[in-house]
């Protein structure tokens, strides 16, 4: 029976414990929520310039250069544009879904940089189930892809919704068994954490397959080119977001390259060692090596011609999946046998295990049970 | 066994991409920067010799636009005189055909370009307009022009 016999003494350990701000003040939370939102816009905005003028640049153009200085003010010009025009809703949607899609597809990409440190210990919520919050709060993207295509009350943004789901839920799995190695590696899910275990060597050395899967996998999850079957723009009207226009749109827009963002800072943290680097100060590193990958993907995006989308599922399926498996076997044994820090000898190892898988796996890597040839 | 299933046609794309990055930008800012047009080309205008044409009206039937307008004059030494030579522009679709049928070699391609104008009627070249003595004649079609001209480079092949 509670109730009346419940002490004061009782009653004092049932009070709310301080939560864990940021510095012990509720304020400091506040603040640093509203930075880190601004971070990710502007940054979202440099990558879209990026994009343009690096895309640009592969193909011997210049890019946009005319609006501010070198162009940069480009994107504000084609934002406002975008806020200016008008948001058609189909007869057929279903309204409050259609509203809410955009913003249940953009939000999950600024929940992510809540556990991403900037520094030592400079982040808004030093989770210690870090990437686990990642993967679970970057699914609920693709609710949102599924919301708009649902609510277009459009059977093609259905399929295009579909299409992407399929590719967003296979890519899920090599994408998820990678970062299971990096964890098993630095034996912790906190970011920070992961980070400070990469002190000695950052986990590109220590685990290339690891990598590439990743940014592969990555590259896919968030709709890049050579993945971007889901939107195709040269070949098919947008996918799911076909019924969208103006501000909606460009939420989606938004979307699109804060996963991009999402996705370089997770490779640059998991991988390139986050804020490590010598000289320069740690967020600046962890910048550079976000730009990096960014480059890369670029790189990779002007180069790739798309795939078909038996290719995409069995890229997944057939060749990721596997070496996915494999590479956290190897990485598990490898921490058991080790079980207090790899020696700097296992590095020669993985790099030829990741050859001999990757060269394995294009040879017994068929599309339509060997029937069409690739 | 082929290689390119193993990830070198991807190497070898990367390189092909990067190859461009690093190579001059083939994009002139047009208004600030303007490419040397040839002058073999085959402009917006005509240019005309006055003292070589005979009036005789070939060009005006062999443009397949009609947008030749001539109007001539008996003369004294059983000759015509050229009084109305119009070219409407808007409607020349630049085939240099006029100037492949002269027989008297009196009319020329111009190689300028920026001719947009704020009204149609601006579009109509007169008599005057054409004068060779004030224009640049292209050299196409006439080969005693083009032993004149200075050899030009391709743009693709263009260092600097
Ligand atoms: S260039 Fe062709 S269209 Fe133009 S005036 Fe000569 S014949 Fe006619
Ligand atoms: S064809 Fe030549 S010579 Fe005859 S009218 Fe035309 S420009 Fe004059």
């Amino acid at each position: 029976m509670v109730g009346p016999n419940i002490t004061v003494d009782a009653l004092r350990h049932l009070a709310p414990v301080a939560p864990d701000w940021p510095g012990n003040e509720w304020w400091h939370w506040l603040v640093f929520t509203v930075i880190l939102i601004v971070f990710i816009l502007v940054m979202v905005i440099i990558f879209i310039y990026l994009e343009r003028r690096i895309i640009a640049w592969f193909a011997a153009r210049i890019g946009p250069n005319r609006t501010g200085p070198f162009g940069f003010f480009q994107n504000i010009a084609a934002a406002l544009k975008l806020l200016l025009k008008e948001g058609v809703n189909p007869t057929n949607a279903d309204i409050l879904i259609f509203w809410l899609a955009p913003i249940v597809n953009f939000a999950p990409v600024i929940a992510v940089f809540a556990v991403v440190p900037f520094q030592n210990g400079a982040l808004l919520a030093d989770l210690n189930v870090g990437i686990l919050f990642v993967i679970a709060i970057g699914s609920i993207s693709t609710i949102g892809v599924f919301m708009a295509g649902w609510s277009s009350g459009n059977k093609y943004s259905m399929l295009g919704a579909m299409r992407m789901i399929a590719a967003v839920v296979s890519y899920e799995i090599p994408v998820v068994l990678a970062l299971a190695g990096v964890v098993v590696l630095a034996g912790s899910l906190s970011l920070n954490d992961i980070v400070i275990a990469q002190e000695r060597v950052p986990f590109i050395v220590l685990q290339p397959l690891g990598f590439l899967l990743l940014f592969v996998g990555g590259c896919a999850e968030i709709n890049r080119s050579p993945f971007d079957l889901m939107e195709a723009d040269s070949e098919l009207v947008a996918g799911f977001h076909t019924e969208y226009s103006g501000i909606k749109w460009a939420m989606f827009f938004l979307g699109e390259f804060g996963e991009m963002v999402v996705m370089s800072t997770l490779i640059a943290t998991l991988f390139l060692g986050g804020w490590q680097g010598p000289g320069l100060p740690p967020w600046l590193w962890l910048l550079i090596k976000i730009f990096i990958v960014d480059f890369i993907m670029i790189w990779t995006r002007a180069t790739l011609p798309r795939v078909r989308i038996d290719q995409l599922m069995a890229l997944a399926w057939k060749f990721m999946f596997p070496l996915a498996l494999v590479n956290l076997i190897i990485t598990a044994i490898q921490v058991l046998a080790w079980p207090d820090a790899l020696p700097l000898y296992v590095i020669p190892i993985n790099w030829a295990i990741t050859v001999v898988l990757v060269l394995l796996g294009s040879k017994l890597f068929k599309l339509g049970w060997g029937r069409v040839e690739v | 066994m082929k290689f390119e299933r193993y990830g070198i046609g991807i190497a070898k794309g990367m390189t092909v991409t990067m190859r461009n990055l690093l190579r001059r930008r083939i994009t002139t800012q047009y208004p600030e920067q303007k490419l040397t047009v040839s002058r073999r080309t085959r402009g917006n205008e005509l240019v005309w010799n006055k003292e070589k044409c005979t009036g005789c009206a070939t060009c005006a039937k062999t443009c397949p636009q009609g947008v030749i307008h001539i109007v001539t004059s008996v003369g004294e030494e059983n000759n015509y005189n050229v009084e109305v030579f119009e070219v409407d522009t808007g409607y020349c679709i630049s085939c240099g055909l006029c100037v492949e049928a002269c027989p008297y070699d009196a009319l020329f391609m111009a190689y300028a370009f920026e001719l947009a104008k704020y009204r149609r009627s601006e579009l109509v070249l007169s008599r005057d307009d054409m004068l060779i003595e004030n224009k640049q004649a292209s050299a196409y079609f006439r080969p005693e022009v083009d032993k004149d001209l200075p050899e030009q480079e391709l743009l693709i092949n263009r260092k600097e």
